[in-house]
């Protein structure tokens, strides 16, 4: 029995291949047609995956809805916007910055990463609390927590430029960088999933008292998973921020939380090859249908979609999709390769005897 | 000083609000453990259903001149309509899907109500005046409170009362409740379940539309984002109070009200623009003391 518990673990590790490989292929086929507006969605798109992964390390395992990762995005941006903004402008739009903040300029990567570690860090403090709460508590604990990444950067005037927008931000991502960070966070997702503490936390997903019952300490993966989530989700909003170039806080509100969640369940929020599915399908949807708003033409006729329709398209085909398979498109299911491992002899098992 | 009466008409008035449409989104969970993110929307369509469609920037009132005696019947039949259609298009084929599946679609539904309401009336808020001669103040115990604050909750009570005695003298009622507690069982017990949805529906687009009445006359504008902020707050208030518990949703929703306009009152000048930091710091504080909301309804415990 153990060679087919281990091919199955083999299979699972297969899964980061496949979906790294379409997402190559989605930037190849993107780089081939040459098209430089395209390579800028393309790029936003592979950013979203990045966010979607990195909100299904926790909504995915956990099975708690977090209406909170837009704040850990936002915490993310604000602060490689910190980091790498010149500090002539830090110090005319920023004026309340700390003075080592005021001087710093960081390279674009270590700046990435150090606001994935500090949204972690805000994920750690705020998830002690949160996560003491399960369900749909859980769940409004994490929109208030929202509002309040929302409200303070909203009105943090000397800090945060408040409402009006951060701007010159370097814009460093194009595909290919948005597509590393991608596939880090799909690679990640895939071994926490896998490991023990994955198995654990999907374990209380399915089962809260069951889990509990055999000594699975939910709080603590839930937490761990949390803080994982929030590195991922912080880099995606560093990324963001890098790649429109102007930050402002109320592009990390609901819009974005509503957007992501929104993907993620169309995809099918059970598995990881769902994120990333949901993400580029709809992705694609919208700017199928941004285009056709802007008029295409087949052969000698032109015709144009009226303006404001894409957005209720792509309600209605969410809508669609959402009662044809409540459970997203691939229905909890990753893509997997079926690997043959060459058979390791066992000795004899013992055959069941009752 | 602060005059105590007037913060007191203040935080009756936003509570009364907010408790309106919790009670509109408590129905609904209760009946069906549906999370109605459309619930807003319903709210701005009231409002928007009141002027012409255009994408002009003046607004020309269109059921809006209709007496009150006839406009305040047809917005509410207006709010029930427009939830039974949302039912019976998106979530009667839901039905058998999980609620954070629900919960997107209703989202989804949301987003194209919006967006239509866009497409018909353009981007810009719109001023309009309905009954304008309502926010007049009147001077009770020291207070000068416009009538309109009175009227609001003078209202609310009456449509908890009403709704009240509609849920414990009526055979609908009956069945509500029952659906409320034990959805399944009611359903073996003869309570048609078509009934029963299309019922909660209805009040809740009733109590939408009242919320949108009580806004438009107090802002004075129309602006699609109007109904997001309240139902917002309103499912907060329906989660602090206790998920299926509508006594615990009104509550609710009197209590944030109220905390949000002492802190308004109470909070040092520099801290006040962060107003909203510390109420729903508060909201996570009352969570962690009280997980399962102020009120727990019978149902709300996992069983084993």
């Amino acid at each position: 029995m153990s060679s087919q518990h281990a091919q199955h673990r083999l299979a699972a590790y297969s899964t980061p291949l496949i979906l790294s490989a379409i997402l190559l292929a989605f930037v190849a086929f993107v780089v081939i047609l040459g098209d430089k507006a395209l390579a800028r969605t393309a790029a936003e798109t592979l950013v979203r995956v990045t966010l979607v992964v990195g909100l299904w390390i926790f909504v995915g395992n956990s099975g708690v809805i977090s209406f909170g990762h837009a704040g850990y995005m936002a915490i993310g941006a604000y602060c490689s916007a910190w980091l790498t903004l010149k500090p002539q402008s830090k110090a005319l739009f920023l004026p309340d910055l700390p003075p080592w903040l005021m001087d710093a300029q960081w390279p674009v990567l270590p700046a990435a990463i150090a606001s994935g570690l500090l949204a972690a860090l805000v994920a750690l403090l705020s998830g002690a609390a949160i996560l003491r709460l399960s369900g749909i508590a859980a769940s409004i604990a994490t929109f208030a927590f929202l509002a309040i990444v929302n409200t303070v950067y909203s009105n943090w005037e000397g800090v945060t430029g408040a409402t009006s927008s951060v701007v010159g931000l370097t814009r460093y991502v194009d595909h290919w960088v948005a597509l590393a960070w991608a596939v880090a966070a799909i690679v990640a997702a895939n071994l926490y999933a896998n490991s023990a503490s994955g198995l654990a936390l999907r374990a209380t997903r399915e089962d809260e008292v069951a889990a509990k019952a055999s000594g699975i300490d939910m709080y603590r993966h839930r937490l761990w998973s949390l803080v994982i989530s929030a590195f991922f989700t912080g880099i995606s909003g560093a990324l963001l921020g890098h790649s429109i170039g102007v930050l402002n806080p109320d592009s990390f509100y609901l819009g974005i939380t509503f957007i992501s969640l929104a993907m993620l369940v169309v995809g099918g929020i059970g598995s990881l090859s769902g994120a990333v599915i949901g993400v580029l399908l709809l992705s694609l949807l919208i700017e199928l249908l941004v285009r056709a708003e802007r008029g295409i033409t087949i052969g000698a006729t032109q015709f144009a979609l009226p303006s404001g329709s894409q957005e209720i398209l792509i309600g209605v085909a969410m809508i669609f999709v959402l009662i044809l398979r409540p459970a997203g498109l691939t229905g909890g299911r990753e893509f997997k390769l079926r690997l043959t491992l060459p058979r390791i002899p066992l000795s004899q098992e013992p055959t069941s005897t009752n | 000083m602060t005059n105590f009466a007037q913060l007191f008409f203040d935080a009756a008035s936003l509570g009364g609000l907010y408790a309106m449409a919790a009670l509109g989104i408590a129905l609904i969970f209760g009946v069906m453990n549906l999370v109605n993110f459309a619930h807003g929307e319903y709210i701005a369509f009231c409002v928007f259903a009141l002027i012409v469609p255009s994408t002009d920037a003046v607004a020309v009132m269109l059921l809006g001149r209709a007496p009150a005696l006839i406009l305040v019947p047809l917005i509410l039949a207006l709010g029930a309509a427009i939830a039974i259609a949302s039912e019976h298009a998106v979530f009667r084929h839901l039905r058998r899907a999980d609620p954070v599946a629900m919960m997107i679609s209703s989202f989804a539904l949301g987003f194209v109500i919006r967006n239509a309401l866009l497409a018909a009336y353009g981007g810009r808020p719109k001023a309009i005046s309905l009954w304008p001669d309502l926010n007049t103040p009147v001077r009770i115990a020291g207070a000068e409170v416009p009538l309109l604050q009175l009227i609001v909750i003078l209202t609310t009570l009456l449509v908890v009362a009403g709704l009240a005695a509609l849920l414990k003298k009526t055979r609908l009622g009956l069945e509500m409740r029952a659906a409320a507690e034990n959805f399944t069982m009611a359903r073996l017990l003869g309570v048609k379940a078509n009934v029963v949805i299309t019922g909660a529906f209805a009040l809740s687009g009733a109590l939408a539309a009242a919320v949108a009445l009580i806004m438009a006359t107090q802002t004075g504008v129309a602006d699609v984002r109007m109904g997001g902020q309240v139902m917002l707050v309103a499912f907060i208030a329906t989660v602090i109070g206790g998920l299926g518990s509508l006594p615990g949703a009104v509550a609710a929703g009197f209590l944030i009200g109220a905390a949000s306009v002492l802190l308004q009152a109470f909070l040092p000048l520099d801290a006040r623009p962060f107003r909203d930091a510390f109420l729903y710091t508060l909201v996570i504080v009352c969570l962690l003391v009280r997980p399962q909301g102020l009120f727990v309804a019978a149902s709300a415990k996992p069983r084993v």
